[in-house]
């Protein structure tokens, strides 16, 4: 039995340890927001927080998750319901097309300004390996730099 | 492959009826032929107007991120006269009406996207539901103040009548409203210049939904009492499964069933394509375990020995011989023999996957005598034939709903895991979601044709075009498709109609085929992101090999404005011009001609593709081997631009599909057997690969839209390749760009495969 919060909610998984957490987020939890794309953690569809921390959930077995505190793209917003300042950014910026990928692009994102509330274009470069077949990169460069604009309390 | 695209004609029995809705709201639709002769009255949603104001419309269409699910909605709330911000959006599902003589569609027209023709063929249509809901508010304002209908107006939600200074809100007359009788006429149309809505920048109409991750995708159905599955398949080309063990797959806990598969014979056309065994389970996981632990025999396929390599060779081979002649203007081998210069050059274009970010999946529930289907498709009305193939259910009683899709790229036209859905449950008697994973998808695709081309060119002495000749050895995007005689084989791979018919007089087009076992079905743009290659590169070649400009030999051969007849997809007209004019801006803009430091270069090349027109403008630079994308200025010319937001979304989109595609794409065949499986061994380019520098533009002309989705793809490659032989003198003749300029890969090397989480920060 494995044991976990996810957006704040504790929840229990009786099944097979090396289940990944993906697929115990998907079919058992049934939040289905957090998307399966490639199953080798190469395309970061699957993308969610671990303890503050992004993570691949299709390569992370449940196992290692026993105690820990999950975030997924449906907690992300606040409790009341205030979009992230990365969600609101890429509603500015329009930036899904098909939008398979983005809430992965999204806690991807949320994960770098954590760590550099200012990045730069290299910044993005280097942190941002998210797969987007549609070639939404344009406009999630743009929104990445609107989000941080917003977390730093400019709403120009 | 696609509904022509054409102006709706509404005939007098389809006119728009209008009707009462739940909780008193005013409904418009079409009535279905079928059911009015059977003399009901029932009607085809298209638009709700709710008691408080708010509109919903319907999309008949499939939103595969083109954006149509906006598009729609805009052109009928700007007839409607509403604000956008009342209308939301509720999506369709596949709308078929049986009749005396098969089907008929029931929502005044057909349902499926691909070809870039989703927009036209809604446009006017849409803007007609949209007059004729006003109409009835217009007729039920004047009744109720006692004047003509001809002294109301409207203003956004609402009806004015200005000789008795009085306002009243739709939401005051929707009930009278849909007391009216059927309107006995289509309602007049808004004039062009008069647009609120249509044409200015509105934002997705359900993003809200998906950077909350509320949106459903066809991978999120969830359905009661439903099991999951998952199919085990021929790794070789056309293998049928000999036999199987299941014992460790019906070990694995929550494997429920484990049964095979049979897929098409060889050289047959295709349902599905492949054979194998499917496990079904509690859950996909458990599906996808029980998948790894069985053990199954293939037999020998004729495909065993099918590989890139004899693929490459073969058509080498071809090019000495003569092929099927595809199109003979003027007299080519004379006005070759009389050419001051002659250029030959070869080209080289891979087989491709679409790989859209969601692997393809089907929810069925098929019963005794009916199918519910969800999938995220292109094109319902096949994946509702492919239900009924499998199953033997009438077309009339299958239902297919359609979820946004994760991208479609040409992908979800065929129906193929449609058939291999609706064959599960039908064998199980189980609701079932089956999930296709990343290798399924990359192995077993229908792929963008690979074809070697070889392109002779010859000159006079003034340096003018005289003589053309395109000879393409491929594998048909049409092999396998039934009822195909050979000699169409060569029509989705060679327009005949393109760049540069009737601009050089002496033009041959000749094509081989070659049958490589490979699957192969329209990818983006089909064979115009190949041909574009290779004619912009060839174009760039000639410049270079005759001493001229390549910018002022493109515009000598494109000429000024005027309408050529065009009668391949996109049609009925190609104006070269508007190609001129989107060149020379692009070139303008990024300041070709300017002196360049040394290694750096600047290429442009422009495109005709299904009705609409795209230029692109590229700078790198090159250092040991490492290339760079410097800047990116793309332009489109749609016409209008009803989603404008949603166009330059496709251009950048489509110009990183054609560069991503370019620097490191490719699906190579050995032992019969496809060697690339997922996202490290066919390396999307990613977010490190394009320069914050890349604009895009919109060039306005006339007043009628084109499709998007594929225009802003095809010259964004030759753009680029033009611009490394800028950079370096080194040409790009074959792709993808891989390795060719040095040992470093810029896919790579700007972007490394696989992203790997230092776990200790976790845990």
């Amino acid at each position: 039995m494995v044991s976990f919060k996810i957006n704040s909610e504790q929840v229990a998984f009786d099944g097979g340890e090396d289940t990944p957490l993906l697929w115990v987020i998907r079919d058992h939890l049934q939040l289905t927001g957090t998307k399966f794309g490639c199953g080798i953690g190469q395309c970061g569809a699957c993308t969610v927080h671990v303890d503050g921390v992004a993570l691949r959930s299709c390569t992370t077995s449940v196992g290692k998750i026993d105690g820990r505190s999950v975030t997924t793209i449906e907690g992300l917003a606040n409790l009341d319901d205030a979009l992230h300042p990365v969600q609101q950014a890429w509603l500015e910026h329009d930036v899904p097309q098909c939008g398979f990928c983005q809430a992965g692009q999204i806690m991807a994102a949320v994960d770098l300004l954590k760590r550099i509330p200012k990045p730069g274009d290299a910044d993005i470069d280097k942190n941002m390996k998210n797969l987007c077949r549609c070639g939404t990169y344009v406009r999630i460069r743009k929104a990445i730099h609107r989000a941080a604009e917003i977390a730093a309390g400019d709403d120009s | 492959m696609n509904r022509a695209p054409g102006r709706l004609q509404l005939t007098r029995r389809q006119f728009l009826i209008a009707g009462a809705g739940a909780a008193g709201s005013l409904v418009i639709g079409l009535p279905a032929l079928a059911f009015e002769e059977e003399g009901e009255r029932k009607i085809g949603f298209f638009v709700q107007i709710n008691p408080d104001g708010t509109v919903i419309v319907g999309c008949k269409e499939p939103e595969i991120g083109q954006g149509l699910r906006t598009a729609l909605p805009m052109m009928v709330a700007e007839e409607l006269d509403v604000d956008w911000e009342k209308v939301s959006i509720e999506q369709m599902p596949l709308g078929i009406v049986k009749t005396a003589d098969g089907f008929a569609w029931k929502y005044g027209g057909g349902q499926g996207v691909g070809g870039s023709t989703g927009l036209i063929s809604n446009w006017d249509l849409m803007r007609q539901v949209g007059a004729d809901a006003r109409r009835q508010l217009l007729r039920a304002a004047a009744e109720r103040l006692g004047v003509d209908e001809s002294q109301c107006h409207t203003k956004p939600g609402a009806v004015i009548c200005t000789s008795l200074d009085k306002e009243i809100p739709y939401s005051e007359l929707v009930v009278a409203a849909a007391a009216l009788p059927a309107p006995e006429d289509a309602a007049p149309l808004r004039p062009t210049g008069s647009y609120r809505i249509i044409g200015t920048p509105r934002k997705t109409i359900d993003a809200l939904d998906i950077v909350t991750g509320k949106t459903k995708y066809g991978i999120d159905t969830i359905q009661p009492d439903m099991r999951y599955a998952v199919i085990a398949r021929a790794p070789v080309l056309n293998a049928s499964v000999r036999s199987f063990d299941d014992t460790r797959a019906r070990a694995v806990d929550g494997v429920l069933d484990v049964f095979r598969i049979d897929g098409p014979a060889p050289g047959e056309p295709y349902f599905i394509l492949a054979s194998g065994v499917a496990v079904v389970a509690t859950s996909t996981w458990a599906a996808m375990e029980g998948s790894a632990a069985l053990d199954i025999e293939w037999e020998d396929s004729p495909n065993a020995d099918d590989s890139s390599e004899r693929f490459w060779q073969e058509n080498e081979e071809m090019l000495k011989g003569d092929g099927q002649i595809v199109l003979d203007d003027g007299d080519f081998d004379a006005a070759m023999a009389a050419a001051a210069t002659k250029l030959t050059r070869r080209y080289r274009v891979p087989f491709v996957s679409h790989a859209p970010m969601e692997p393809m999946n089907c929810y069925a529930s098929v019963k005794a005598d009916s199918c519910h289907i969800i999938a995220p498709t292109q094109m319902p009305s096949g994946a509702s034939r492919a239900a009924s193939a499998a199953t033997g259910v009438p077309r009339e009683n299958i239902t297919v709903e359609m979820t946004r899709c994760g991208g479609g790229f040409g992908r979800r036209m065929p129906a193929d895991y449609v058939f291999e859905a609706a064959t599960i449950s039908k064998q199980t008697g189980w609701p079932i979601k089956l999930q296709w994973s990343r290798e399924d998808d990359m192995k077993n695709d229908f792929y963008r044709p690979g074809g070697l081309h070889e392109v002779h060119a010859g000159l006079d002495a003034d340096g003018k075009v005289t003589a053309w000749a395109q000879r393409l050895a491929s594998g048909s995007k049409y092999y396998r498709r039934p009822n195909m005689p050979d000699e169409n084989l060569s029509r989705p791979e060679l327009y005949p109609d393109d760049f540069p018919r009737r601009m050089v007089d002496n033009l041959r087009l000749e094509y081989f085929h070659n049958a490589i076992g490979l699957p192969r079905g329209s990818w983006r743009a089909p064979a115009h992101t190949a041909n574009a290659f290779v004619i912009q590169s060839f174009i760039d070649e000639i410049a270079h090999e005759t001493g001229q400009d390549p910018l002022a030999l493109r515009l000598d051969l494109l000429g000024e404005p005027r309408e050529l007849e065009y009668s391949n997809h996109g049609g009925p007209v190609f104006n070269p011009g508007r190609l001129t004019r989107l060149i020379r801006f692009v070139a303008e803009r990024i300041g070709y001609g300017r002196q360049l430091a040394d290694g750096r270069g600047i290429g442009l090349a422009t495109h005709f593709t299904f009705g609409g027109y795209a230029a692109h403008a590229i700078e790198v630079s090159v250092d040991e081997g490492k290339l760079t994308i410097e800047r990116i200025v793309a332009a489109i010319d749609c016409g209008l631009a009803v989603h404008p937001n949603a166009v330059d979304a496709q251009l950048q989109g489509g110009t990183i599909d054609g560069l991503s595609t370019a620097l490191g794409l490719e699906i190579t065949v050995k032992d019969g057997q496809v060697q690339q499986s997922n996202f490290h061994d066919y390396p999307l380019a990613r977010i490190a690969a394009f320069p914050s520098r890349f604009e895009t533009h919109i060039l306005p002309y006339d007043d009628v839209p084109t499709g998007v989705g594929e225009i802003g793809l095809p010259s964004a490659a030759p753009a680029l390749t033009n611009a490394i032989f800028a950079a370096t003198g080194q040409r790009i003749r074959s792709l993808p760009i891989g390795a060719q300029l040095g040992a470093v890969d810029m896919v790579s090397a700007a972007s490394p495969q696989t992203w790997s989480p230092d776990e200790d920060e976790v845990f």
